[in-house]
């Protein structure tokens, strides 16, 4: 199909796309990268100049910094294995059929629809309140201490909202790719005497791995800057208890006008960030040479 | 007999999970139908009542932000669709040695985190007057969703029989001719997803709405989360603005299910 590629300029449908992301990457990239060396408060325009390293050396010497970072991956990550094995179960099971099934699944992968903002804050005042949330009503109605959330365990709490929201994600994606399992392949397996868990793990699991390598790079791509969850329900706290890195430069930049510091704690996200998509990029790019 | 006794197994535990998963969407539906009296009171025994949907739509600034989610997500879908098409008919049908490296550039624009950009582009927003306004939302899920809209579009494109095309290029159908007549009507329903896609990320869209807009511009994520300070926490109220919030999405994403997990996962997963 490329034979003829010389009978078209690509150039100018290509160029408008390339055109505002190319200016989307580099503008901001490069003032971020101007303003981390600057000092710069929008609540004291006396303060003013080059800084140099300064910006990032008193970053980088900062606790709070490194406790946001640590914040982070441990979201990140907790999110991603609860996400990934319960939409593996998710998936085995719809693939089942049973009465309702599709009902099921659309009720599973609802909260994937619903908006960052809505579902924190259902949590928090409907379900997750001390006093009057559903939660403590089922604890004190069993008898059970009753449990402040978003005191006594915070980033639990942030981790579970985060969950729900992603676990139909993974479901979706993981049931779709069930339905690609060589059924025979399953039922040769049946006839040579294999049993559930054996045959999930040399067949089934195998099977998925492509698509949980995707899941995995989608998710990390939008949990690396969760954001709303944590403003609408913690706020970074108690302490910095729930602060990821996002609400660490969010604080730095439109609570405390602290330009320059949070333009260096911009570009410590980015170069976190790169870490990951570099290796992310290389596990995808192999998947798609495999089409 | 195996089959059946499987079958029961998965159907506990599929409608199980499906009760779990649901609830709290469920459970905020319920509360919208509360006086504000019975929704302190986790009980599923009240009387019915339609008063905070009444409540949410007097404060007639909710039609003020349903209005501005509309007009920036579908804006910018039209817009993204518009830079987007031309570039992924570009990938798909005339690719080169450096098209693959292309189409992981443009994602790899999506592996920023916005927090990264914030300080600049809130500079640049104040200086240019776009703070708190439609036509800067609009900007930025663009170029936010850019890359997410053209790989989608690329992997609809791929599907496409090039005889087809082959045939339409002999006749001298030049590009647009060919978008009109055969490309855009063949892949109608992939263009469909694509849009519906980036509607849906657009309208649950929080940080940049959060951060760079207000009672101007503030779409509906801005507008619940104002319901987060202390002072305006009436749960049925809430209740009732978030399921109004959030039913459009909600149906057109059920919809839209099966053709979202192509477009989200480009093709990858089939």
């Amino acid at each position: 199909m490329a034979a003829r590629s010389r009978d078209v300029r690509t150039g100018p449908l290509l160029a408008p796309a390339v055109g505002v992301l190319l200016f989307w990457m580099i503008v901001p990239l490069a003032l971020t990268l101007w303003f981390s060396f600057q000092r710069y408060n929008l609540q004291n325009p006396l303060i003013t100049g080059f800084a140099g390293i300064t910006n990032y050396r008193l970053l980088l010497s900062n606790a709070r910094l490194w406790i946001s970072i640590f914040n982070t991956l441990v979201l990140v990550s907790s999110v991603l294995g609860i996400t990934v094995v319960a939409g593996i179960i998710f998936a085995v099971v719809f693939d089942q059929d049973f009465p309702g099934r599709n009902i099921a699944r659309l009720l599973v992968t609802a909260p994937f629809f619903i908006m960052p903002t809505v579902s924190a804050l259902i949590w928090k005042n409907l379900l997750m309140h001390p006093v009057n949330g559903f939660f403590s009503y089922v604890s004190r109605w069993l008898g059970l201490p009753v449990v402040d959330w978003f005191v006594q365990a915070p980033m639990f709490s942030v981790i579970m909202i985060v969950a729900w929201q992603w676990i139909p994600f993974a479901t979706l994606i993981l049931v779709t790719a069930m339905q690609s399992l060589d059924r025979e392949q399953l039922e040769a397996a049946r006839m040579d005497g294999a049993k559930g868990f054996s045959m999930f793990w040399n067949i089934t699991l195998p099977h998925l791995l492509r698509p949980i390598s995707v899941v995995v790079m989608i998710e990390c791509i939008f949990l690396l800057s969760v954001f709303a969850e944590i403003l609408v329900t913690t706020s970074g706290g108690p302490g910095l208890a729930t602060t990821n890195l996002s609400y660490f430069i969010y604080m730095r930049a439109l609570l405390q006008w602290d330009v320059g510091g949070a333009s260096a704690g911009g570009v410590i996200a980015i170069v976190l960030a790169n870490i990951v998509a570099a290796f992310l990029i290389r596990t995808f790019a192999k998947n798609l040479e495999r089409d | 007999m195996k089959k059946s006794r499987n079958s029961l197994i998965a159907g506990i535990i599929g409608w199980t999970s499906a009760v779990v998963m649901f609830f709290p969407i469920f459970w905020m539906v319920l509360t919208s139908f509360k006086s504000e009296i019975d929704a302190v009171v986790p009980s599923i025994l009240f009387e019915p009542t339609l008063q905070s949907y009444v409540d949410v739509n007097s404060r007639a600034n909710y039609f003020h932000y349903a209005l501005n989610s509309l007009v920036e997500s579908v804006g910018s879908t039209v817009l993204a669709l518009i830079i987007g098409l031309p570039a992924a008919y570009a990938c798909a049908f005339y690719p080169g040695k450096r098209t693959k490296d292309l189409l992981l550039w443009m994602l790899s624009t999506k592996m920023m985190p916005a927090v990264g950009v914030l300080v600049p582009m809130y500079l640049l927003f104040r200086d240019a007057g776009l703070l708190d306004t439609r036509i800067g939302l609009v900007i930025l899920f663009t170029l936010s969703n850019l890359p997410i809209v053209i790989w989608m579009l690329y992997s609809f494109f791929k599907d496409v029989p090039t005889p087809i095309l082959e045939a339409g290029r002999m006749d001298g159908a030049r590009f647009w001719t060919q978008m009109r007549y055969i490309l855009i009507p063949i892949s109608l329903p992939g263009i469909a997803s694509t849009a519906l896609l980036s509607i849906i990320l657009c309208w649950n869209e929080a940080f940049w709405s959060l951060n760079l807009s207000a009672s101007q511009s503030g779409p509906l994520t801005a507008f619940i989360a104002s319901f987060s300070s202390p002072e305006g926490l009436f749960w049925a109220k809430l209740s009732a603005a978030s399921t109004l919030a959030v039913a459009p999405i909600l149906i057109m994403g059920w919809i839209t299910q099966r053709q979202l997990v192509r477009g989200l996962t480009f093709g990858a997963v089939k």
